[in-house]
């Protein structure tokens, strides 16, 4: 169970990490980990005197502010409100597009996720959107989706907002806006970049020397056992039980 | 003037064919009635989840009770899929209007300003834009020169949420889930089950008003004890999660379903 622990804390790490330097954030539904990250990166900038960061979650009632309803996430990224935010996808394309709605001919899909919640709307609005998929396999990293819930470029409208990382169970990749593809940032162990190169569906930049993705330091590991887990048991009481479970 | 009549009494105003606007998870689904539909047989329901739903409206659709749906997600959140969505969209037991959130909305703004449809940012680039030809990409015909998504207005028949409090005039405490509120503007009807009703007036101070829906936009109050469970009421009582991860097991069988939803309708009886 600890090597699973571990592999969720290195994931929570690498997103406190990724949000370096935003003010406000915001976590959807179902995304314990996502929140988790949120979560430490305030309490990092806290403890360090750093700038303080908002995070908003939804389902939440500690840490959520909004006091206009479910609109207000939307109004607020439109509004330029909200730094960054999560999206997931049953299939992520090397061009950045997400489905999150099923695979196969539309509408009786052989395979139907959930659907698309505020993607289609939020890739546009918020600056950096990390896509976060923890099964990393051919069939989720495809070539091109079956359906796109939310497209990651469309130059025929201006747009500050799209995919700015993406992070899975093996690797970390940045995306890149201009080249409109993804480049291999760091891979984490004991996966090697081979690894990585045999289970993506996609093609992507792979730099000559690939880093190894961090653990997290002590202190670091300290805080997220301690006080995130605290935090995240009010929205996630089964994801945090799991997690003290294992330590 | 705001009507208080027993549950009963309230499920009975749903009536088949209707359109059928809910809120999500935990923002206060009236379960209670969601029983109580289901026991009456209600059928062809045409379903608007605001923005999303899970039980509520996976139950409904295991019963039949749906002819269609419109939706930007369904899922049990951490309990997983919503099994009998996931079936029913696989066998086309419902038209499906795939749609995402802010559109959903945006839709129920437009009612709620009595214009035919509202703009809406993002979207361009999503196939759901094929897969919703009542949506259309335009020229913005003033202000800045681009192109913007318009969606029409959704009017729902009935509004249906479930709240912890209303007083005997009708007005309903929502807090700050003021998209009960969107539910309630934009609907022809509103339907609302309580908690417990009050004696006191809730508009009586700016305090306590804030958070109320006054009885203008209110057709009929029935109380329901625990009537959200086993979904979360929030300042009232937490999701029983236990009871939806059984759900979520159970569900995935058309005959567990069957099972799982004769045991829902004695439970909740047994509460009223």
């Amino acid at each position: 169970m600890s090597t699973e622990r571990e592999r969720r804390e290195t994931l929570i790490a690498a997103i406190a990490d990724l949000l370096d330097g935003i003010s406000h954030v915001a976590v959807g539904a179902s995304s314990p980990i996502p929140a988790a990250g949120a979560m430490l990166l305030r309490a990092r900038n806290q403890r360090d005197g750093r700038p303080p960061v908002r995070v908003s979650i939804l389902g939440s009632q500690a840490h959520n502010f909004f006091t206009n309803g479910g609109i207000e996430l939307f109004d607020c990224a439109a509004q330029g409100r909200v730094d960054a935010f999560f999206l997931g996808g049953g299939q992520i394309d090397g061009q950045g597009n997400i489905n999150l709605v099923g695979t196969g001919e539309y509408p009786k899909t052989d395979v139907r996720w959930p659907g698309s919640f505020g993607s289609a709307y939020l890739y546009h609005l918020i600056p950096r959107v990390i896509l976060f998929r923890e099964e990393h396999t051919p069939r989720v990293l495809v070539p091109k989706v079956d359906f796109v819930s939310a497209r990651a470029i469309t130059p025929e409208v201006p747009r500050r907002g799209g995919p700015y990382a993406l992070l899975t169970n093996m690797a970390l990749f940045d995306f890149d806006r201009d080249a409109g593809g993804f480049a291999l940032r760091s891979v984490h162990p004991p996966f090697t970049p081979a690894d990585i190169r045999e289970n993506t569906g996609f093609t992507y930049q792979e730099p000559e020397i690939v880093r190894e993705t961090q653990r997290p330091d002590p202190a670091t590991l300290a805080l997220l056992r301690g006080k995130i887990l605290d935090e995240l048991a009010e929205t996630y009481p089964a994801f945090a039980r799991t997690m003290k479970q294992a330590a | 003037m705001t009507e208080i009549v027993a549950l009963e009494a309230l499920a009975a105003r749903v009536t088949s064919g209707q359109s059928l606007a809910i809120p999500v998870d935990g923002s206060g689904v009236a379960m209670a009635v969601t029983a109580a539909l289901l026991e009456t047989g209600i059928r062809d329901l045409r379903l608007i989840c605001v923005p999303i739903s899970g039980l509520q409206a996976d139950l409904l659709i295991g019963a039949g009770a749906i002819a269609a749906l419109e939706t930007s997600a369904v899922s049990l959140g951490e309990a997983g899929a919503a099994p009998r969505f996931t079936a029913g969209v696989k066998s086309g037991a419902f038209a499906l209007r795939d749609s995402t959130c802010p559109a959903i909305f945006a839709g129920l703004l437009a009612a709620q300003k009595g214009v035919p449809f509202m703009p809406i940012a993002g979207i361009i680039g999503s196939d759901l834009l094929a897969v919703r030809p009542d949506w259309q990409v335009i020229d913005s015909p003033v202000g800045e020169a681009r192109k913007v998504v318009v969606v029409p207005a959704i009017c729902p028949d009935v509004a249906l949420f479930h709240a912890p409090e209303a007083d005997r005039a009708g007005n309903v405490r929502i807090g700050r889930h003021r998209e009960l509120a969107n539910l309630a503007y934009a609907a022809r009807r509103t339907l609302v089950t309580v908690e417990r009703i009050v004696d006191r007036n809730l508009l009586e101070t700016e305090d306590s008003a804030a958070g109320v829906l006054p009885s203008l936009y209110v057709d009929a109050i029935a109380v329901a004890t625990r009537g959200a469970w086993p979904l979360a009421l929030w300042d009232e009582y937490p999701a029983d999660e236990a009871e939806i991860a059984r759900y979520a097991a159970m569900a995935r069988s058309e005959d567990g379903f069957r099972a799982y939803l004769s045991t829902f309708l004695s439970h909740r009886k047994q509460v009223a």
